[in-house]
């Protein structure tokens, strides 16, 4: 595991398209959100290719539409809320209709924005995103694995679309260890044979509290990494199913839309299993703090603990 | 423009209104209202302004259109057709299940297609990045793009609008399809987008009114455009929607609906007595 360095996966991105830019073809659109979304770091560097396109977040994703069409590969940030709520239809649309290599970039995803509240904490981008033929979906759990998703990013020929985070958190991953990042797969975090935790994003943090949690109390998991939610990994998740019986998926977004249901079709359809999604059921976030909003919504450690055992209890039920 | 230049456009304009109208009775769905008002403005850029290539239809160096009114691809499929980009013949498919020819522009499926459109406000923004791709990349290159007038009660027209503007895309041009009308009826009573000329003036673009089925003034106004530095060009073109058959002239209800046998065989009629009386002339 890592050195305990906290970063924002937010942060992570933008540090990472910055290190990239030298690339010419690359052209970094923002509306009005580059301090935010931290699209700043590249402007700093490469102003010429950092294109602000205010306070009007169709408009850009369309102008990436016609960037990308010309060669360039184009990263579309906003706030997740923005990027692919307000911009859902020109992203639909204009972007992966024909299939164009942008990758839409949604930050300040979840209820862990905070203090802002429900209305700038998107909890359905999954869902919308995930609805969209030819899209892909990324979602990192830490800055190692954000940069490293940048970097397959950059050369990833369809549209994408790259959640990231306001909250900085530590790593989980060791820089040196993690490698290549490939678009599509999940990751076997720890081996365990009781129940399965599948988690995506920021949540995988808690979802590494409760599988220790549980261990201390006898409970075998088996810890999988989901940082891409479409396409999603299905031997993973089967292969997975098969060894424990039970599974609990985590993320910071709507129950109905998310990772959780991704996976609930995929066993559904080839290995039924006994399934819980902790996630947000269904209702909007508020103002708070982070680690407030993480309990009160259910999404820490102990509600990962509760479902856990739920789903374990049903294996024979 | 010399008179047998203009003929010839005017030829080729008509045979592209027959291959449009041909299209959507076919299909007996599409918008010939709209393909007709806008058909010689296409015809005047593809065949007489735009650098592009048949046989290279993917060249990166060429000039890009963008058809942000996008249901009027049955214009933009006859004008591409006889341009050479596929044959007329292949037009009868508009709209069906298989075609290459979708109900709206399908830049994946169709040569000379150089954006998928259809949802109005898109267009004008994707023509925006290609003009900016080519400020990146030195290029020089021209982007076009044309809009409705109905189109431009969309807000992302006007985001468009201040981008265009806000980068100096002086390499864009808009044309205006100014035909007065839109699916419910006049614009100026469904949501008055009027005027037009002092908006765009107000946003910060250079803008010339025009007869859109004028090709001297279509010429005169697009050689302005590439003469005006620092800022894009909107021109606003008066048309007539239905432009070239009788009985669609001015009539909303023609914006998308098609003709029936006899309707389109009058149509078919009038635009080949129109050919016919042009070639007749020395």
């Amino acid at each position: 595991m890592a050195e305990n360095k906290t970063i924002a996966t937010r942060l992570a991105f933008g540090q990472e398209l910055a290190a990239l830019g030298a690339r010419e073809d690359i052209v970094v659109l923002d509306a009005d959100l580059s301090k935010s979304t931290m699209t700043a770091l590249f402007k700093d560097k490469y102003p010429e290719r950092h294109i602000n396109c205010g306070i009007a977040e169709g408009n850009m994703m369309a102008t990436a539409a016609g960037l990308a069409s010309c060669g360039k590969k184009v990263f579309a940030a906003s706030f997740a809320m923005f990027a692919a709520g307000r911009a859902y239809e020109q992203v639909r649309n204009s972007i992966a209709y024909p299939s164009l290599p942008v990758v839409v970039v949604g930050s300040h995803a979840g209820v862990t924005v905070g203090e802002d509240g429900a209305s700038h904490q998107c909890i359905e981008d999954v869902a919308l995103m995930r609805a969209i033929p030819n899209m892909t979906i990324i979602s990192p759990a830490d800055g190692v694995e954000t940069a490293a998703a940048v970097r397959a990013l950059v050369n990833y020929d369809k549209p994408a679309y790259l959640r990231v985070s306001r909250l900085p958190m530590p790593m989980i991953f060791d820089e040196a260890e993690y490698g290549e990042f490939k678009i599509g797969k999940g990751r076997l975090v720890r081996d365990g044979s009781d129940v399965t935790i599948i988690a995506t994003g920021l949540l995988m943090h808690e979802a590494v509290k409760a599988a220790d949690e549980l261990a201390k109390n006898g409970v075998s998991v088996r810890l999988v990494d989901m940082p891409t939610i479409k396409p999603i990994d299905e031997d993973i998740i089967i292969e997975s199913a098969k060894k424990t019986g039970a599974v609990v998926c985590v993320e910071e977004h709507n129950i109905i839309g998310g990772l959780g249901e991704a996976v609930c079709g995929v066993l559904a359809m080839s290995h039924p299993t006994p399934i819980e999604i902790v996630g947000i059921r269904d209702k909007f976030g508020a103002s708070g703090k982070p680690s407030v909003l993480l309990d009160a919504y259910e999404l820490s450690c102990e509600h990962i603990v509760k479902y856990a055992e739920k789903a374990i209890s049903r294996k024979n039920a | 423009m010399d008179n047998s230049r203009i003929k010839e456009l005017t030829i080729v304009a008509a045979k592209a209104r027959k291959s449009a109208l041909t299209g959507v009775y076919n299909a007996a769905s599409g918008h010939p209202g709209g393909s007709l008002s806008i058909a010689d403005v296409l015809t005047y850029l593809y065949f007489e302004q735009m650098n592009v290539d048949p046989k290279n239809p993917k060249n990166p160096d060429r000039d890009r259109f963008v058809l942000s009114k996008g249901h009027c691809a049955p214009a933009l499929y006859g004008v591409l057709a006889e341009r050479g980009f596929f044959s007329p013949s292949e037009i009868a498919s508009l709209r069906k299940y298989g075609s290459f020819l979708q109900g709206h522009p399908d830049m994946k499926g169709v040569p000379g297609v150089d954006m998928s459109t259809g949802s109005l406000g898109q267009g004008v923004s994707a023509a925006n990045g290609m003009a900016l791709s080519a400020k990146l990349s030195g290029k020089d290159y021209r982007v076009y793009t044309a809009t409705g007038d109905g189109e431009l009660e969309e807000g992302q027209v006007w985001e468009a609008a201040m981008f265009a503007a806000h980068y100096k895309l002086d390499n864009l041009t808009l044309f205006v399809d100014n035909n007065g009308l839109q699916i419910d009826g006049d614009i100026t009573k469904v949501m008055n987008p009027m005027p037009i000329k002092e908006k765009y003036d107000a946003f910060g673009w250079h803008t010339i009114e025009i007869d859109g089925h004028d090709y001297n003034q279509i010429e005169n106004a697009v050689n302005e455009a590439k003469n005006t530095k620092g800022k894009p060009t909107a021109i606003i073109c008066k048309t007539i929607k239905g432009k070239g058959v009788s009985f669609m002239e001015g009539e909303a209800s023609w914006h998308g609906s098609a003709p029936n046998e006899e309707q389109y065989n009058q149509a078919i009629k009038e635009l080949d007595d129109f050919i016919k009386g042009l070639e007749a002339q020395n």
